[in-house]
């Protein structure tokens, strides 16, 4: 699905990653860990398409429409609601039965109730469990999900434990986060930046 | 609607429908061709011709058009919205057109004000006019939605965009004063007509290299 041979990123003189190599079979989970500017969110960045490496080839089995990416930001319009942004992403998406789709999700994300507000009248959890929503819309293959856990309270995060461990080995992962031990039980391999 | 038309439709909505609830450009727009348009009434000397007075409309529209331009990109450029957007299997061309679609109805909705006010304050408001509003509008929106994200990287953007925008547009501005005060205006309607053919396909065919790192 994933593969890199001695990949390179640099921002003008600033080497962030340099010669990596991995492999990322279809259905693995691969964990991402290490300190804060270690390079990982520039590495689930290339993974997702939004940059260019410098340096190395970076093989990517996925066309755009099957990529689920979360990043720091929710990528979700703040003055439209939860469901106006599910829909939004499910038309450009061609989600099939978008309705249904986008109510399991915000149902089994808690949100269902909150659906007509704006996503700039939410807590940072909702507006994170509304992302995790939008990256599982279209049920993408591969999912480059980048500190995940960001704001979510405990049952949160049990839930997204729960929904984690039920693509496992069906979708393809590429996680990074600071609580590795969380998921590590999931995971297929790692990669740790020092 | 679906295919590429569906996704313009299902994107410049998206827009409209921000704009209707932040109201961040629309007003801004209308208090600026308002105040400008009154501000040329009391300063130009009664008995002005009424060319004077069209070249001073063709100025407030093009810096209002400016403004809102400034605008275009504001929830992406805020909200990390267009690594959403660009993540998404839509033809990157369809956010383009999307977001030109959406400047033209911002810029359309003002120009009703600004005409009004010309037609109060001024002069009576002919077809040749309206032609060359429409037409001028067009290729406005088309080359400014395409510039406006080439600014959007900077953090310059608000000096940059006129900067950009601005000499490129030299050829509408030519075409639309040309048709609203030539005795036959055919042939600067003809012009903007092909202005807004031309600059339209290259906006539409680079924007993906626009958008790309």
């Amino acid at each position: 699905m994933i593969r890199a041979a001695q990949l390179a990123k640099r921002f003008g003189d600033k080497r962030v990653l340099q010669k990596l190599s991995f492999a990322l079979p279809e259905g693995g989970f691969l964990l991402v860990t290490g300190p804060n500017g270690s390079g990982k969110s520039t590495l689930l960045r290339l993974c997702a398409g939004l940059s260019s490496p410098t340096g190395g080839t970076l093989e990517l089995g996925v066309e755009r429409g099957e990529l689920g990416y979360l990043g720091h930001e929710p990528l979700v319009y703040r003055e439209l609601t939860a469901l106006e942004n599910l829909e939004l992403f499910a038309r450009l998406y061609r989600v099939p039965e978008r309705q249904a789709r986008i109510r399991a999700l915000l149902e089994r994300f808690g949100m269902w109730d909150e659906r007509d507000n704006r996503v700039s009248t939410y807590s940072r959890g909702m507006t994170q469990r509304v992302a995790l929503c939008r990256v599982l819309l279209h049920e993408p293959r591969l999912l480059v999900l980048d500190e995940p856990y960001t704001a979510l309270d405990a049952a949160g995060s049990e839930l997204l434990d729960a929904v984690l461990a039920e693509r496992s080995g069906a979708h393809t992962f590429l996680v990074s986060t600071h609580d590795p031990e969380r998921i590590a039980h999931l995971a297929s391999d790692r990669l740790e930046f020092v | 609607m679906n295919g590429y038309f569906g996704d313009v439709v299902t994107l410049a909505v998206k827009d409209l429908r921000l704009e209707l609830r932040a109201r961040d450009t629309l007003p801004a727009m209308a208090l600026f061709v308002l105040s400008t348009m009154t501000i040329f009434h009391f300063a130009l000397p009664s008995g002005s011709s009424d060319n004077a007075a069209l070249g001073l409309l063709w100025i407030a529209i093009l810096f209002t058009a400016l403004l809102g331009l400034t605008r275009t990109y504001a929830p992406e450029r805020e909200q990390s919205m267009f690594d959403g957007l660009l993540l998404s299997p839509v033809d990157r061309s369809a956010i383009w057109l999307a977001k030109t679609v959406a400047a033209l109805a911002f810029l359309a909705a003002v120009e009703v004000v600004a005409l009004l006010a010309f037609w109060l304050f001024f002069a009576h408001i002919g077809w040749s006019l309206l032609a060359a509003v429409a037409l001028a509008d067009i290729g406005l929106c088309a080359v400014g939605a395409l510039v406006a994200a080439m600014a959007t990287a900077s953090r310059s953007r608000e000096l940059i965009l006129p900067l950009l925008l601005l000499p490129l547009t030299i050829p509408v501005i030519v075409g639309a004063v040309g048709a609203s005060v030539a005795d036959d205006p055919g042939k600067y309607l003809a012009f903007l007509a092909m202005y807004d053919a031309i600059f339209g396909v290259i906006a539409w065919a680079t924007f993906e290299y626009v958008v790309a790192e």
